[in-house]
């Protein structure tokens, strides 16, 4: 791996700081009103299914235990998952940064002689902005996440880690399907299973024909070499099955030594992010089975700011993410703001102590994250790998005035 | 019990009442509360805005106003998160073995007004007589950094006359955040604006909190609507008796 430096995300370059984009969206109404239903729903769900647990406390310090275990052995984890990789027949490949990562896949895409791909969502490479950079080459890049699908259908951006088009209503979504997507049904009304069975019918097509399929990973196993896909609508069991190369794009903080470690985390995410005490789908694999699933597997092992984030004592802790949002569900910020005015595929307190460590503190957006908080703690509370939000926030913004003055 | 009353720098300039009742309350219960002078701010709304540098002084300056006492108290669960929590780590970073020393020595005896009646002196009833329909704002500070629990309700709930009623999304933000209103004055605004309407509902007269940055926060939103809610702190509050006073 290269010398820690500063990552990138093209997608957001030129966004207005912080307080100047809030400004547009908190006087949007349509958009709060959108965002205080979504938000104040999930979130009572959530505090139900954590309630359940009388070990959650027990949970948080174990997975908190191990995620900062695995970082401080990084490099040990690492060459681990590629051997493992390796010899279950994928291809592991090294990104130091965005433009890197989205290159190696172009040119694996190219390489399996395919000029499309399905993807499974995944907030790596919305991170690296991948769709765009695909586009640029002539590869035409289909999102399969129905929230996802929303988001690309109307050239918008995600607000969300786990709902991308949260800002969007129903009515809202039914006319981007009814003006973009060709195949929409005549007479589609807005009624959530009308609008699922036409994306259903939209994307089926794409699945049964595409030749590359590309994910992100929630979880990477070092022992085996297995990666893991956490999902609600079965569209990423999909894209990880059916085509005959499957590529997948994963921050290097994903790592997790062994199975035994997985299980800490398959407890606390779903119920962490979607309320439920278990997700739908759970898809794993470990490099390529002949006759079952994909030909060829390759790993994409992205960096992107990451070692440089694990430099800093303080604000490494932000690596122990596992992108549930919980913290997006109870911010008063995020509430009354959404995720676009944070300029980064991650939104809400976790982006504004992610981004700025990943992008590094130069730009003016950057520079005004941290303080897109009144550091009232509610994030800090729910965080299932505990990590102290508030503390790293004014950890950031001692960096940033040593920058700024 | 000799205390030191640490005012805090926002009641000290505008709402000195609650200083004051702090003093009236303190010297019911049979203690004797002195003002060290020389105080000053606790430094954190420099810590907290990115000035960590800036803090250390003040922190230095605390150490050295109320070095010596039983019992620091403070009418600001703020103020007291910011002594006991970041105080520490403050002197670690500044490489100042003497100023940990006597952090060590002062912080664990600073309390929050509530934490210290209720816990620390093992006392609920006060005295107060207060005949009015109160609801309580548990600011974020009090809730989840000094975690003071329901002190303050006990308080309320044992002074005479008073009649407490339910805040809607009471442990949701108000908005204030120290710098964080002047920073992002929009988003704090519009926050707070969804805490008062939860205020108006309640149907108090009075909104009471244990920390007056966040009354101060409320209680401008709620006078420019003119709705006829009071803001006191809970020290004034503690404070009242049959007499008036």
């Amino acid at each position: 791996m290269t010398a820690p430096s500063g990552g990138s995300m093209p997608t957001y370059l030129g966004m207005p700081s912080f307080p100047a984009a809030a400004r547009t969206a908190v006087a949007d109404s349509q958009l709060r009103a959108n965002l205080t239903h979504a938000t104040h729903a999930i979130r009572a769900k959530r505090a139900g299914a954590v309630a359940e647990l009388s070990d959650w406390e027990e949970l948080r310090q174990a997975a908190k235990a191990i995620k900062d275990h695995t970082l401080a052995h990084l490099d040990t984890y690492l060459l681990r998952l590629e051997a493992n990789v390796t010899r279950a027949g994928g291809h592991v490949h090294w990104a130091a940064g965005a433009d890197e990562a989205n290159a190696i896949v172009a040119g694996l895409v190219r390489g399996a002689g395919a000029d499309g791909i399905v993807k499974v969502k995944s907030m790596a490479t919305q991170e690296t902005g991948l769709n765009e950079a695909l586009a640029a080459d002539g590869i035409t890049a289909l999102e399969t996440d129905l929230a996802e699908l929303i988001v690309q259908l109307g050239h918008d951006r995600p607000s969300h880690i786990l709902v991308p088009a949260i800002h969007r209503n129903r009515a809202e979504i039914r006319e981007i399907f009814r003006t973009r997507m060709p195949d929409a049904p005549a007479g589609l009304t807005d009624d959530p299973q009308a609008l699922a069975a036409a994306a259903r019918a939209h994307l089926r097509q794409a699945f049964l024909s595409a030749e590359v399929g590309v994910s992100g990973a929630n979880f990477a196993i070092a022992e085996t070499g297995s990666l893991v896909v956490v999902e609600s609508e079965g569209n990423g069991r999909m894209c990880v099955t059916l085509p005959r190369t499957l590529i997948s794009v994963v921050g290097i903080e994903k790592v997790l030594p062994s199975w035994r470690d997985l299980e800490v985390f398959l407890a606390l995410l779903p119920r962490s992010s979607t309320a439920e005490r278990m997700n739908p789908y759970t898809s794993t694999w470990t490099g390529i089975t002949p006759g079952d699933g994909p030909e060829n597997f390759h790993l994409v092992l992205l960096d992107n700011g990451r070692t440089s984030a694990l430099a800093d004592r303080t604000g490494r802790q932000a690596l122990r993410c596992i992108r549930c949002s919980a913290c997006l569900n109870v911010c008063p910020v995020y509430e009354r703001v959404g995720g676009h005015a944070y300029g980064s595929p991650y939104p809400g307190p976790i982006g504004a102590i992610l981004t700025p460590q990943l992008r590094g503190m130069t730009d003016p957006l950057d520079q005004s994250l941290p303080y897109a908080s009144s550091l009232c703690g509610a994030c800090y509370d729910v965080c299932p790998v505990k990590i102290d939000i508030p503390t790293v926030l004014v950890h950031l913004r001692g960096k940033i005035v040593l920058v700024v003055g | 019990m000799r205390i030191g009353l640490f005012v805090t720098c926002l009641t000290d300039t505008l709402f000195p009442d609650t200083g004051k009742a702090v003093v009236t309350v303190l010297e019911r219960l049979g203690h004797q509360v002195d003002f060290p002078a020389g105080q000053s701010c606790c430094g954190q709304m420099h810590f907290n805005t990115g000035y960590r540098r800036e803090a250390v002084p003040m922190a230095r300056g605390f150490t050295a106003a109320f070095g010596g006492f039983e019992a620091v108290v403070t009418p600001s669960a703020s103020c007291a998160s910011m002594v006991r929590e970041y105080f520490p780590a403050l002197a670690a970073e500044a490489a100042d073995p003497g100023l940990a020393r006597a952090v060590a020595e002062v912080a664990p005896r600073t309390h929050e007004l509530s934490v210290f009646l209720a816990d620390v002196l093992g006392v609920t009833d006060v005295g107060g007589y207060f005949p009015h329909r109160v609801t309580y704002h548990p600011s974020c500070h009090s809730l989840r950094m000094l975690r003071v629990g329901d002190a303050p309700l006990r308080l309320l709930r044992a002074v005479r006359g008073l009649d407490l009623a339910d805040l809607p999304d009471a442990e949701a933000c108000c908005g204030f955040g120290g710098t964080f209103a002047v920073k992002n004055a929009d988003v704090s605004a519009a926050i707070c604006a969804d805490k008062v309407a939860a205020v108006r509902m309640s149907g108090a007269e009075v909104l009471c909190a244990a920390d007056n940055s966040c009354l101060m926060h409320i209680g401008g939103a709620l006078d420019r609507q003119r709705s006829g809610v009071a803001v006191m702190h809970l020290a004034e509050i503690l404070a009242r008796t049959e007499d008036g006073r």
